[in-house]
């Protein structure tokens, strides 16, 4: 079966010598949220560029919906529907006027065009403000018009990219439960690029770790999580109301030897292990505390999260990565 | 056709920006208002050099102060355009199936337009202070058209600048660079036989300079209409290639994001 949108071997470089993309090759299958993770820096927009033939790749090759970016990109342009990082709204023009310019510029027209115009106002909730301009429009009301105008043609592939970068968390939330409405209801294919691992989380039913312009690992969020080994367990050590009181320095040897236990370690007051299935291990690690003495305040179980694997395939945590990428863009 | 038809929507939108702050052209005419008051008082003695025809400094420098607003208002049109790639809407544009050349074309539209929207204002006031148009209006209309076709050419220039550049600063610096030279360059403020001959030799070829003599041409007693449909050709010509170099200077844009 044909893919919906095709990376093969794509680089790119800047010309004071950055590299944005290695040899990134990547393949989403038709009607799929895709996403692609990584920190700012890491090569995520400039595939986003590349593949809305914005701009050329260096070297490889891209397909949209079947068609080659390159050769063919008036094709392409007809077929994908654009939200670029940041806004691209007009904001001395309404939302309205917006919609409609960008309606004409796909050659729509008349009345097909100003039903086409209400219905999407109406959907993402800017049909009062409609006739308003822009500017004054609140962070998430951009964002919401940049969608609508992505989808005026209705293209049957959706590149978003950081889509809910600099929104407050409520109004991401109401994001996203619009993007995952895009594959499930309507079929579309969605290419969503974030640097927030809750939101890849979420939504993607596929993605791929990008770092340094590569794809570093791919697969299902569930997958990729199950590589690394086990759910991670914190025991709080009660103090027995005395919080100064050092914790029993005997509560790692209670637990250690214990079946499928292992990485047991003491941080302050915090017993820490993982386990392959942190669930089961739960009840007799605290059978061993128990009969040790050791009174527990409380029991996380936390499984592996996207930060894990992030750290895990590239060698640093995400928050260090973005550090890093802050720094080269100074 | 559909270039046709992409180029209105562009200039639509462009329009409409204006029309929502009209005091904008207000501002622009009070550099050309000094000009025609002031520097029109300050040399009306100018008449009484040997040489000067006409006996009305005035009726000699409105044409001229008609082209030179033209050209000093629409070197800015890149600004716009900048603003348009910081926020945004232009890449948006060039991701969508709309022509390259539509995105220029709508702005030198609607640069025409407010050129000749300025020129009536200035006209009129021309009129007020004792400057008389003898070519009539058949005149006056071929010197507005001169008129947006030089804004036309300049906002193009200024446009591939702006897409080169990208940066407000540099664009300020490009265009404060050329248009006083440009100015100084021609006759807008003197006759050619008044002039060092090393400059009536650079005025040949300074495209204001064709505008000034096309414009002072038609709205004179006599009009040359050979002469203007000359300079007007020169102009047209240079707006074409004015525009093929801004449509261009998008891949300079694209190859940078």
């Amino acid at each position: 079966m044909q893919q919906a949108i095709e990376a093969d071997g794509l680089v790119k470089s800047y010309p004071k010598g950055v590299t944005a993309l290695d040899g990134l090759s990547f393949e989403v299958q038709q009607g799929t949220v895709f996403g692609l993770l990584g920190p700012n820096g890491a090569g995520k927009s400039t595939a986003v560029k590349i593949l809305t033939t914005l701009t050329r790749p260096d070297q490889g090759r891209a397909s949209v919906a079947g068609l080659d970016v390159v050769a063919q990109p008036d094709l392409v342009r007809r077929a994908a529907g654009v939200v670029a990082q940041g806004s691209g709204v007009d904001v001395q023009a309404t939302g309205r006027e917006n919609l409609r310019l960008q309606g004409q510029v796909y050659g729509m027209r008349g009345r097909s065009l100003e039903r086409r115009v209400g219905e999407l106002l109406e959907r993402f909730g800017l049909a009062d403000a409609a006739d308003r301009i822009a500017r004054g429009y609140s962070g998430g009301m951009q964002r919401r018009l940049d969608i609508a105008m992505a989808l005026v043609h209705d293209p049957t592939v959706l590149f978003l990219d950081e889509p809910t970068t600099g929104l407050d968390p409520e109004v991401r939330a109401e994001m996203w439960s619009e993007i995952s409405g895009l594959a499930a209801g309507q079929g579309k294919t969605v290419l969503l690029t974030t640097h927030y691992l809750e939101e890849a989380d979420q939504l993607a039913a596929r993605l791929a770790i990008v770092d340094r312009g590569r794809i570093v690992a791919q697969g299902s969020p569930e997958e990729l999580k199950r590589e690394l080994r086990g759910d991670a367990i914190q025991v709080e050590l009660a103090s027995d109301g005395a919080p100064e009181q050092a914790p029993d320095g005997s509560a790692p040897s209670a637990i250690d030897g214990l079946p499928g236990i292992r990485e047991v370690a003491l941080e302050g007051r915090m017993l820490l292990a993982r386990a392959d299935d942190g669930g089961r291990a739960v009840p007799a690690l605290l059978q061993a505390l128990e009969a040790h003495s050791v009174a527990v305040a409380s029991v996380r179980v936390a499984r592996p999260s996207l930060d894990d694997v992030y750290l895990r395939y590239t060698g640093r945590t995400f928050d260090a990565a973005e550090a890093e990428a802050a720094e080269v863009s100074r | 056709m559909t270039l046709v038809r992409q180029t209105l929507y562009m200039t639509v939108r462009h329009l409409r920006e204006l029309s929502r702050q009209p005091w904008f052209v207000g501002v622009t005419l009070v550099q050309p208002v000094i000009w025609l008051l002031l520097f029109g008082a300050l040399f009306k003695r100018i008449v009484d050099i040997p040489g000067f025809h006409g006996h009305s400094y005035i009726a000699f420098l409105a044409p001229g102060v008609v082209v030179m607003t033209a050209m000093f208002n629409s070197a800015w049109s890149g600004m716009a355009l900048i603003e348009d790639l910081n926020r945004g809407v232009t890449a948006r544009f060039l991701v969508s199936p709309v022509a390259r050349q539509a995105l220029i074309a709508g702005r030198l539209v609607k640069e025409a337009v407010v050129v000749v929207i300025q020129s009536l204002i200035i006209v009129v006031l021309a009129l007020i202070v004792g400057a008389s148009f003898p070519g009539g209006p058949g005149g006056v209309a071929a010197l507005f058209a001169v008129s947006a076709l030089l804004g036309a050419t300049f906002g193009g220039l200024s446009n591939g600048f702006a897409l080169i550049m990208r940066q407000e600063e540099a664009l300020i610096g490009a265009v404060q660079f050329i248009v006083l030279p440009l100015t100084f360059l021609s006759s807008t403020f003197l006759q050619p036989n008044l002039m060092p001959s090393w400059i009536r030799h650079v005025a040949d070829f300074n495209p204001v300079n064709w505008a000034v003599v096309a414009g002072r041409a038609a709205t004179s007693a006599s009009p040359d209409w050979g002469l203007v449909a000359s300079r007007a050709g020169f102009l047209a010509l240079l707006l074409a290639l004015c525009l093929a170099f801004a449509t261009r200077a998008f891949q300079s844009y694209q190859r940078s994001v």
